[in-house]
């Protein structure tokens, strides 16, 4: 292999890494509070706003229907205002941040509502507010549900970022369509996909191991 | 120190509404252990559940400790909440913290310094007898280890009431025995008030210093432990401590019995007896002094508490004006007599 090639694979890699770490660590910060919100405002939960909550599921499933490849060009003009540009991996980011974060708000909800009933109703018979309830209870309860959604989501974010490639995002995507695709170089599309099988792979396994760790049961 | 007057609590409305609690009055006095004990879905959870408003009453008012539970805004419920603990059949310990960990949460919730915890807990796990515990994690105890856990959890904010929702229920009959010889060395030691629910008469016969009967979301019954178990004043009543006593007739006798009195039949008597009555002779002095023969069944002498409770299934062979004689002559000594039914003369 040349070392040009080299560098070429090299940097699509660490720009996958980017455009995953970046949209992965912002659409965490963004989707566990909603994933939170949407789990406490239900109906008799500790902080039910029925009315809230149906206003939060509806926008997150919009969210989450539209097709990804649609989003990232349907929100250029935000993506634009946000970094400047609609190309590149900083561009690819911003689409991929908030198709993710109803992806991460509903794995959260679901994770929460693995928690006992019990427990929760324990905490309020100790006289816990909802905020403690939700530090203290809720969310060190549900860890290992968390952890499994956010290895979910990162896996998801690693094929989403292959999409945007195509819309001159860069990464791994990009360079499998560019070389491996248009100008039919079957190295390069294996190696694009084996590169990313082990990055998928490697998130699974890393996120297995924290599952585990974090499981007293 | 709990105080519930007039209590309802109904679940929806109109057509549909589901009335959990009807109209409950109960007063637990300071320093005493009351019993809840009813069958399942008769309201059990929902009362104790009102004590501490985790389910808010429709109507009547709650008060604890002097404080009107209903008048309180959130953070003084709250406030109100660490002076009231409680267990729960499933003991509800967070998985994910240790033994020291799950009992110093209600002091992390109160804003407790870490060393004021420490000084806390350890303590408390010397009491319950786990303080070679304090590491583990609740999925390494046992059923019985992690009520002892949660006990300590539910002492460690000093509460002056302890609620003791279905405690054993989940435990064996060992297990069940130590915990409640655990509650009551802290009803005893530190003066703790307690409210527990149950639906076995196990509990309320070694803890219990009174008893309520819950059915239908009402309150049947409310007697001293040793009144109840020796003379229930409901049909409810009597089919518990029945149970509990396990003095059923037997079956093939309970197949031969008819409704139906007449010239060829014996009556067959549930005699229930406590106080002298239990130390009498009645039984000699009922064939001489009625000339009735008296075949016994099935017998047993309880001490419950303080008092002896004797109980007797018994045939009583005579004619009928002398059967009907020893009834009320047993009556007139102070025995419950039971007519359970009537069977044909073998002879």
């Amino acid at each position: 292999m040349s070392s040009a090639l080299f560098n070429l694979i090299l940097q699509a890699t660490l720009d996958t890494l980017y455009m995953v770490a970046i949209s992965g660590v912002i659409s965490t910060l963004l989707g566990l509070p909603l994933g939170v919100m949407l789990y406490a405002t239900r109906p008799r939960q500790i902080l039910a706003q029925p009315v809230l909550n149906r206003a939060l599921g509806v926008i997150t499933n919009v969210g989450r229907s539209i097709p990804f490849i649609i989003l990232m060009v349907a929100i250029i003009p935000f993506t634009r205002m946000l970094v400047g540009t609609s190309i590149g991996i900083n561009a690819a980011s911003v689409p991929l941040t908030i198709a993710a974060i109803p992806f991460v708000a509903r794995l959260i909800e679901g994770a929460l509502n693995e928690v006992s009933p019990g427990l929760i109703e324990s905490a309020q018979s100790m006289g816990a507010t909802p905020w403690q309830i939700i530090c203290k209870v809720l969310i060190p309860e549900a860890r290992g549900g968390i952890i499994t959604g956010l290895t979910i989501t990162l896996v998801t974010l690693v094929s989403y970022s292959a999409m945007a490639g195509a819309v001159g995002g860069g990464g791994l995507g990009d360079l499998g369509i560019r070389y491996g695709y248009n100008r039919f170089n079957p190295t390069i599309m294996l190696i694009t996909v084996v590169i990313l099988v082990v990055m998928v792979q490697g998130f699974q396994s890393f996120g297995d191991y924290l599952v585990r760790k974090s499981d007293r049961k | 120190m709990i105080e519930l007057s007039n209590v309802s609590k109904t679940y929806g409305s109109g057509e549909s509404a589901v009335h959990a609690l009807k109209d409950i009055n109960l007063h637990v006095p300071k320093g005493t252990i009351h019993g809840v004990i009813g069958l399942s879905g008769a309201g059990k959870s929902t009362l104790i559940r009102c004590v501490n408003l985790l389910e808010r009453p429709t109507q009547g008012s709650v008060t604890v400790d002097g404080q009107e539970m209903m008048r309180l805004n959130r953070s003084a419920l709250n406030q109100a909440r660490h002076r009231i603990g409680m267990i729960f059949q499933h003991f509800n310990l967070l998985t994910t913290r240790n033994v020291f960990d799950n009992v110093a949460l209600p002091l992390e919730l109160m804003g407790e310094k870490r060393s004021a915890i420490q000084n806390r807990v350890l303590p408390l796990l010397e009491m319950v007898g786990l303080a070679d515990k304090a590491k583990q994690y609740p999925a390494q105890l046992s059923g019985g280890q992690k009520q002892r856990v949660a006990i300590a959890r539910a002492l460690a904010s000093k509460p002056n009431v302890l609620l003791c929702d279905e405690a054993t229920s989940a435990l064996d009959p060992q297990t069940t025995g130590s915990i409640l010889e655990l509650l009551r060395d802290i009803n005893r030691q530190l003066g703790i008030t307690i409210l527990l629910i149950t639906h076995e008469m196990e509990v309320v016969k070694s803890i219990c210093h009174r008893v309520s009967l819950i059915s239908n979301g009402k309150l049947v019954e409310d007697a001293e432990v040793g009144e109840f178990f020796t003379a229930p004043t409901t049909t409810l009543g009597r089919e518990f401590l029945n149970d509990f006593l396990q003095l059923t007739p037997p079956k093939e006798l309970i197949e031969r019995l008819s409704d139906t009195s007449g010239e060829d039949t014996h009556p067959v008597v549930r005699l229930t007896f406590s106080g002298d009555a239990v130390s009498t002779p009645l039984i000699s002095r009922l064939a001489r002094e009625c000339n009735v023969d008296v075949s016994i069944l099935q017998a047993k002498v309880e001490s419950i508490q303080d008092r002896t409770l004797g109980l007797m299934i018994a045939e009583l062979l005579g004619s009928e004006t002398q059967t009907q004689e020893a009834m009320a002559y047993l009556q007139s000594h102070q025995l419950n007599v039971e007519v359970l039914g009537h069977v044909q003369r073998t002879v």
